[in-house]
């Protein structure tokens, strides 16, 4: 399998990079691990004229934590990176959990955090659990930067509301009070296989009541979404697994399943359920985020 | 970029310069020149193979700073510049097999041997990593690694073997 032929630009700074992408317009992409992109060229999905590779761009691989900001990772973090970070591991440990679940070694090598967010693939597997944690990703764009929360970068299945010279830079996740999380993926196989569910959670619990809950959902709508009425109806609730039961029967309600060649809509909806009230027992048993 | 130049035919060349094996390579590549082409077709380094071409099978796994798996069809040669790799035929440093490929041998872990190679490499990064895994680690560091004649189980064998620990039945 060859690649048609493009031009290729590895610029020194994110400013130059931007300038690049607004200078050739739609038909310049960024290139990060390629493990999409260069995957979706050699089928033809797409054809750029132009890759502007941001691997000089060291600013953008890092993972810290800023007093006062959060954890900031930077968009070109591999996903073995965020198995492997030291401030990931002690601080939101569901995040490193839910990146060792993707694809296999070799992908997990080179794909990258920032990748997986701009693909805008529904079944995506770091966009729930970063909405589940009130997430907020930096943009940089010939304008400058500007910041928008991670649920909505999603436009729709491959559309993102960034603008054509805008790269994600980073991924901060803010200080919270969440005293749980956890992402569950469900494929058809343990490695290698995309989600055809995937429900993150995080939630707050103090004294046995849930003060607080947010729940994602991947693969199951054009875009991963929020399941904002799960979330109102678990507040204030007393943990049970009566409640969790139900948090679950009213996701199903929030998600718009398709049918594809991995599930049907029906059993997709189904599963909504079951991993809901199964992500939402961990992520209170487990106590940590 | 500096170190491009447009041929006689109009055609972009990028100047890259690529370890591998110890081995510095200062060549022209064209923009979409993969990875594993221009081990196998620029270096004849035919030991690094293809199989599905798309990140799923991890034929093509060759080690990124001397001890990252990753899959060399999805990577460009002018991304590669300036870095260091070691593909299966860097494995054995002198004429004497490495461990890891005598243990191979050993309990049978490959039949056609295709996937030999990615295997190989991907076994290399966990033990150098992790010179003691578990069944399960073993598993997890070559679930990237597709073989479809062994079953695998030999192949566990090998590897847990190689790491001096008891062999799972
Ligand atoms: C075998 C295989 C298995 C996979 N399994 C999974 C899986 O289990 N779960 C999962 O979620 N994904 C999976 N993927 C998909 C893919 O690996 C991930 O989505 C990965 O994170 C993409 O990152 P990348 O750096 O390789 O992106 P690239 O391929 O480099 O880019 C992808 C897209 O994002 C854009 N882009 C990249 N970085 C930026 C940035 N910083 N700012 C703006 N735009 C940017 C590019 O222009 C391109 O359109 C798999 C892929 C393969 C080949
Ligand atoms: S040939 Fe590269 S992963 Fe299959
Ligand atoms: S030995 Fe034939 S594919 Fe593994």
């Amino acid at each position: 399998m060859y690649l048609p032929d493009f031009e290729y630009y590895a610029p020194d700074s994110i400013a130059e990079a931007c300038k690049l992408l607004s200078q050739f317009g739609p038909r310049a992409k960024v290139l990060a691990g390629g493990t999409d992109l260069i995957a979706k060229m050699k089928n033809e999905v797409l054809k750029p004229e132009i890759l502007i590779s941001i691997k000089k761009l060291d600013q953008m691989k890092k993972i810290e934590y800023v007093p006062g900001k959060g954890v900031v990772i930077g968009a070109r973090s591999t996903h073995n990176d965020l198995v492997n970070s030291k401030v990931l591991n002690e601080k939101y440990l569901s995040i490193s959990e839910a990146a060792h679940q993707m694809a296999a070694n070799q992908v997990r090598n080179a794909g990258t955090v920032g990748g997986n967010i701009s693909n805008a693939v529904p079944s995506a597997d770091l966009p729930p659990i970063f909405i589940a944690l009130n997430a907020a990703v930096k943009v940089t764009g010939v304008k400058g930067e500007r910041s928008l929360a991670l649920e909505d970068v999603f436009a729709g299945p491959g559309k993102t509301n960034l603008t054509q010279d805008e790269i994600i830079t980073e991924v901060i996740i803010p200080d919270q009070k969440m005293t749980g999380s956890n992402y569950i993926k469900f494929g058809l196989r343990g490695a290698g296989a995309l989600a055809v569910v995937g429900v993150a959670v995080a939630v707050q619990v103090e004294n046995n009541v849930i003060k607080d809950a947010r729940v994602a959902l991947g693969a199951v709508a054009a875009t991963p979404v929020r399941a904002k009425k799960t979330e109102e109806f678990l507040k204030g609730k007393k943990v049970s697994d009566e409640v969790l039961a139900e948090a679950g029967v009213i996701a199903s309600g929030e998600c718009k399943p398709i049918s594809d060649v991995r599930a049907s809509a029906e059993y997709r909806t189904d599963m909504v359920r079951v991993f809901t009230k199964r992500a939402l027992r961990a992520a209170i048993d487990k106590g940590h985020v | 970029m500096s170190n491009m130049i447009i041929d006689k035919d109009g055609v972009r060349r990028y100047v890259v310069s690529i370890t591998v094996n110890g081995d510095e390579y200062t060549k022209m590549v064209k923009s979409n020149t993969l990875l594993v082409n221009f081990l196998r077709d620029a270096l004849d380094l035919t030991g690094t193979k293809k199989g599905c071409e798309l990140g799923d099978c991890g034929s093509c796994t060759v080690l990124l700073d001397g001890k990252t798996p990753i899959n060399s069809c999805l990577m460009l040669a002018v991304e590669a510049d300036g870095r260091e790799f070691i593909t299966v035929e860097g494995v054995a440093s002198h004429e004497k097999l490495d461990h890891i490929q005598e243990k191979f041998i050993e309990h049978g872990a490959l039949q056609c041997g295709y996937c030999t190679p990615g295997m190989i490499l991907s076994a290399k990064a966990l033990l150098t990593r992790n010179p003691k895994p578990t069944e399960h680690e073993v598993r997890e560091a070559i679930a990237g690694n597709l073989c479809r004649c062994t079953g695998y189980i030999n192949i566990i064998k090998a590897i847990m073997d190689a790491s001096g620990q008891e062999i799972p039945m």
